[in-house]
């Protein structure tokens, strides 16, 4: 099942011609209205003539993040104000939020990018769908939300927060497809247990899942407690929100792009070279047909790589893999690259180990130390101190052999760590560098 | 033979045990005996009450992580070598003691403890036949 049966399952070649017919128009319209690529193109001697073929593109200077905070708030903006009918920003972690505008007809895209990933997660009109992500200046609720009306589908838009509400709604109202982060999906199936609710007697059938990196074993998980088939969705507010790639449900395997609104890259994000397909690296995104704010190869800090293979479901556009993390979310302990999903993947392998952790790291001279803390379960729990030492042990030496790096973990009281409606937080670093 | 034994899971923060005993208080729950191991990191405490099914309810509904667990509770001669005649009995019969605690009050002349076995069953079998009087949980939770 397709949306836009045309333009998903358009044969490469006719695709590529498209991307670069789109991407030459879009240099044109950043070098004529974005002083800051007037000047990045200059210092790097190219302007949007270099552009002959779609491989021209590498020659292209890179948009960063840092970029963006620089020209805070409108300096990107490739479209006079009058156009922008929307505005949103991303959570500024650190610093200054960074600032997106959307023209009529980039919501009206963005609306069917994401009708587009509703039907290849299997939605469908006459759905009812949960959207739990947060409303407001994030994108994840607004974006679900009109993706949800182009399709066709009822959309309750419950946004994010008062957990026992959403499940009183996804019972009395017969919600069939929930859209929140992954952490948040297990958190209210805690919650709905408590409450005495059965996931098993609702109607829920699919859940979109994204706005945080999230690892193959949570998805087994959430399945199982939640009784749906949970799809990985992929979205960044400067690329454009939720909806820039998704998991078809007839293969579950790598993330389709749309293509004809994006051009993606990997590269190795020490050198800034493009790497080959298949090989893991930097996700560079090019945006071929925003007016608002056009980002050309920007760096997404995520960590994945790229496949062009055709898909059992017949859409042509490229896949990429699930993400393993940002590249900012990575911690380097003692020298080794770790991910946060790393380790829950590790967690969650272990039988009775709740899929809530916290990673403390911490530096004790020079020595970096990486503390997990896991909550001790009552399937866990015993009576005997060296049952729940080797428990530990386990932990410690599972992370150890599958990522090698040394860490203490710590058994801490159930419920204790913080859950989270939105983004989970699962790291804090007290190393002061 | 066998006694009920509640153990908690409480990490290593300041006033957890004050939470606990205030639960329990309010919950109109007596402690019996009660034993606490501990480790840098966490502790476990094990209690007899004289509602086990009570508390574990009670402190459940707070949070925290509960089992309950079969101890067996041993008459001991309150003499020099009491204690020692039935760990050397259990040792014979190749019965390990995973722990141990002593019970608050005494049984006529005797000393009560608590032991908690790795056969439970085996244990109860290889003290009567050795004549080691071993107390009901109903009496137990009355003396």
């Amino acid at each position: 099942m397709f949306f836009n049966d045309e333009f998903e399952t358009l044969p490469r070649p006719a695709l590529e011609a498209l991307q670069l017919k789109r991407l030459q128009a879009t240099l044109e319209r950043v070098y004529a209205n974005v002083p800051f690529y007037k000047t990045s193109f200059a210092a790097a001697g190219v302007s949007p003539a270099t552009v002959k073929c779609l491989d021209d593109l590498q020659k292209l200077p890179f948009t960063t993040k840092q970029n963006m905070r620089d020209s805070y708030p409108y300096g990107l903006f490739a479209a006079p104000m009058e156009e922008i009918v929307r505005i949103h920003a991303s959570s500024g972690t650190t610093g200054k939020p960074t600032v997106v505008g959307y023209t009529k007809k980039d919501i009206s895209v963005w609306s069917e990018l994401m009708a587009r990933s509703f039907v290849a997660a299997g939605a469908h009109k006459g759905d009812i769908i949960h959207n739990a992500y947060g409303y407001g200046l994030f994108t994840g609720g607004l974006g679900a939300h009109y993706g949800a009306e182009m399709l066709g589908a009822s959309v309750i838009p419950i946004s994010g927060g008062n957990t026992k509400r959403q499940i009183m709604i996804m019972q009395d109202f017969g919600s069939t497809v929930l859209t929140c982060t992954p952490s948040y999906s297990l958190f209210m199936a805690e919650e709905a247990q408590a409450e005495g609710v059965d996931f098993k007697k609702l109607k829920l059938r699919v859940g979109i899942f994204g706005a945080e990196p999230w690892s193959e074993e949570m998805r087994g998980e959430i399945e199982q407690k939640l009784n749906l088939s949970a799809i990985d969705i992929y979205g960044l507010s400067e690329i454009m929100g939720p909806g820039v790639a998704i998991e078809c449900i007839e293969a579950k395997k790598g993330l389709h792009i749309w293509e004809d609104h994006f051009i993606p890259e990997i590269i190795d994000p020490d050198t800034g070279e493009r790497l080959p397909e298949g090989e893991r690296g930097e996700l560079v995104i090019t945006t071929i047909t925003k007016q608002g704010i056009p980002l050309i190869r920007y760096r997404t800090r995520d960590i994945t790589s790229l496949t062009y293979e055709p898909c059992i479901c017949g859409r042509t556009h490229a896949r990429i893999t699930r993400m393993s993390g940002r590249s900012d979310d990575m911690l380097i302990i003692r020298g080794v690259n770790v991910f946060p999903s790393q380790i829950e993947a590790v967690l969650v392998g272990i039988e009775g180990i709740e899929p809530h952790y916290m990673l403390i790291v911490d530096r004790q001279g020079t020595l970096d130390t990486l503390t997990v803390q896991v909550e001790v379960s009552e399937q866990l729990f015993s009576d005997e101190i060296k049952v729940l030492q080797a428990l530990s042990r386990r932990v410690e030496k599972e992370i150890k052999d599958m990522l090698g790096v040394t860490c203490t973990a710590k058994l801490v009281e159930p419920k204790t760590i913080q859950r989270s409606e939105g983004k989970a937080k699962r790291v804090i670093d007290n190393r002061k560098l | 033979m066998k006694v009920e034994q509640i153990s908690i899971f409480i990490e290593n923060k300041s006033g957890r045990l004050a939470e606990i005993t205030r639960i329990l208080g309010e919950a109109a729950i007596n402690i019996r005996a009660l034993s606490l191991a501990d480790t840098s990191d966490f502790g476990i405490l094990r209690l007899i009450v004289n509602d086990g099914a009570k508390a574990t309810t009670v402190l459940k509904e707070h949070g925290f992580t509960v089992n309950q667990t079969e101890v067996v509770a041993v008459e001991v001669p309150d003499s020099p070598g009491g204690l020692s005649a039935i760990l050397q009995t259990l040792d014979r019969e190749a019965i390990n003691v995973e722990y141990m605690y002593a019970y608050v009050e005494r049984c006529g002349g005797n000393a009560v403890i608590i032991f908690r076995f790795d056969e439970t069953d085996k244990a109860i079998a290889a003290l009567k036949a050795n004549n080691v009087n071993m107390l009901e949980g109903s009496r137990l939770y009355n003396l």
